[in-house]
């Protein structure tokens, strides 16, 4: 019987433990290729923003008063941040919830993979599945509903920086929330519905001046509000600025409580991530 | 190999471990030599399972003194965990890839990992390396667990019931990727319910019970230690079976040669297989129950 070493004999590799920003790509690379191999998935959370976008835009198509735009209009940015939300939100958090019971967490957390590279993993995916959500939507918005594409590079430098802090800071936010649900089964409850009640007081489905003010406030101080807002900037004419509750876009403020919401985030799921499920510690 | 400043691959004093009112572990001492292929033995709800987790550096524990490679496994570096492998008892979810990417992207965790390909074939693989793995059956899964617990080429593998569910077969093939990696130089640390796993695989063994070593040792010491009791068994004339334990079984025979004057009626005279043994000592044994 041969003896020889483990070390010796068919290994491979540097002899350096290897860094979490390259293992952050190969774990997004990962997801991703993961994401798609499950077609109902895949159908279903692109779909579900289009069809909503679909029915609130052809329901409510009237002129806004004063504002030069109609009401479908205002749908497409509505709809564009939800959709962001619910490609890194909702989804993150149901999925992590699901992966955490199914033990991928622990296995993960008994390999020297650092936790930074799982993360990170988990950002390129939902950076890669919002931006495809969201320019099918801009598709649909453009072709449908009568908005134009950003009119100048201002514009699309915008649309960029509201696309990047907005799915980051939720993406963390719903890295956060999967520890809350105690089993991958509630994991859904948990997170639709502080998303749903998020988007009717943030302005995705009813207009911001039908809202009354102290929900309004309540809805500023997650980044939804401020995510439709700063898309509503990109995307609208300067005249619909009147409809802001504070008649401008802000677009300053918006960069603040997004990036805030980023490095809170980020604080939140390093304080609270659970790699366990509670029943087994 | 050997000059890394620690005697015992895995060195445990005095661990104890509290679930509310539930202590599982009560006090063990463990000191298991590299290279060594170790079994913990007991019933289900012994403590086997928490050790193993401390071990792991997944459980914190309320007392004792732990080493493992020759850290404590609760401030465990990342150059630490890719030292040791891990099979747990309860395989992670089917995933939409495939053996051979699963294989290959663990590769990528570890500084120094062994070659996926190679490692695919030692848990006989070979032919599902491109299947996804939601399609593998539970055995599947289980040896590509064990793929997963050795690509990074650990100094000790610890194993948590790596073998419930097996159907015989598997379980052999098993048994000879575990001896497989025992020659090559692993410290291996199993935990088990199955007495004949043990007997197969290990060098020394400890039985545990309610969270307590009861015995430690080889396989055929702790038969002989425990097992010197022999079983003399025969029929009262009146038809009524009785039976003696013990540790002179000739003598008794020959007293009972003198009762009875010549041939003693259904007479027996059996020594404890392991089996008995470890059922005493855990606690389960029939005889000690009535």
């Amino acid at each position: 019987m041969t003896t020889t070493p483990v070390r010796e004999r068919g290994a491979v590799g540097v002899g350096r433990l290897p860094g979490a920003w390259g293992l952050g790509l190969r774990r997004g690379a990962l997801e991703i290729r993961q994401f798609f191999r499950q077609r109902d998935q895949v159908v279903f959370t692109f779909a579900f923003p289009v069809v909503f976008l679909f029915l609130f835009a052809s329901i409510f198509r009237d002129d806004v008063e004063g504002a030069g735009i109609t009401a479908s209009q205002l749908y497409v940015p509505a709809m564009m941040a939800a959709g962001i939300m619910s490609t890194s939100f909702q989804a993150l958090g149901i999925s992590i919830a699901i992966e955490r019971e199914d033990k991928v967490l622990r296995r993960l957390r008994g390999t020297p993979m650092p936790p930074a590279a799982y993360f990170l993993g988990k950002i390129w995916l939902v950076l890669f599945t919002g931006l495809l959500e969201t320019a099918v939507l801009l598709l649909v918005g453009t072709t449908c509903y009568g908005v134009g594409l950003p009119s100048d590079a201002g514009r699309w430098f915008d649309l960029a920086w509201v696309f990047v802090l907005g799915i980051t800071a939720c993406a963390l936010l719903g890295i956060a929330i999967s520890s809350v649900p105690n089993s991958a089964n509630s994991a859904s409850s948990v997170v639709v519905l502080p998303f749903l009640v998020l988007q009717f007081i943030s302005g995705v489905y009813i207009a911001i001046g039908t809202i009354p003010d102290w929900m309004l406030n309540i809805g500023a101080l997650f980044p939804l509000k401020w995510m439709c807002q700063g898309l509503r900037g990109v995307f609208l004419p300067e005249s619909a600025q009147v409809l802001e509750q504070a008649g401008s876009w802000e677009s300053g403020r918006v960069a603040l409580v997004l990036g805030a919401w980023c490095v809170g985030g980020l604080a939140l799921c390093l304080l609270t991530f659970r790699w366990k499920d509670r029943r087994t510690g | 190999m050997t000059a890394q400043g620690y005697e015992l691959a895995v060195d445990v004093r005095g661990l104890r471990k509290r679930y509310g009112d539930l202590t599982a572990v009560d006090g063990i001492d463990l000191g298991i030599r590299r290279g060594e292929v170790f079994g913990l033995l007991g019933p289900n709800g012994a403590g086997k399972s928490t050790t193993v987790e401390i071990l792991q550096g997944n459980r914190d524990r309320d007392a004792g003194e732990v080493s493992v490679l020759g850290s404590d496994p609760a401030t465990g570096t990342r150059a630490w965990r890719s030292r040791v492998g891990i099979v747990w008892q309860d395989e992670s979810a089917p995933a939409e890839l495939t053996v051979r990417e699963t294989v290959r992207h663990f590769a990528r965790y570890y500084p120094r990992p062994r070659d996926p390909e190679e490692v695919i074939g030692l848990v006989g693989l070979e032919a599902k390396a491109d299947s996804r793995i939601k399609a593998l059956s539970g055995g599947q899964r289980r040896r590509l667990d064990v793929a997963l617990g050795v690509i990074g080429g650990p100094d000790l593998l610890l194993l948590d019931e790596p073998t419930t569910g097996f159907d015989p077969a598997a379980r052999r093939q098993f048994w000879s990727l575990i001896r497989a990696l025992a020659d090559e130089g692993t410290t291996i640390v199993l935990t088990t319910h199955y007495l004949e796993e043990a007997e197969a695989l290990v060098h020394r063994l400890a039985v545990v019970a309610e969270g307590r070593i009861v015995a430690e040792g080889e396989p055929g010491a702790l038969r002989e230690r425990y097992g010197t009791e022999a079983t003399v068994a025969w029929t009262e004339p009146d038809g009524s079976p009785r039976a003696t334990r013990t540790g002179t079984p000739t003598r008794a025979v020959a007293d009972l040669m003198g009762r009875f004057g010549g041939e003693i009626p259904g007479l027996t005279v059996t020594r404890p297989t392991l089996e008995d043994v470890y059922l005493r000592l855990t606690g389960q044994s029939q005889e000690d129950a009535r």
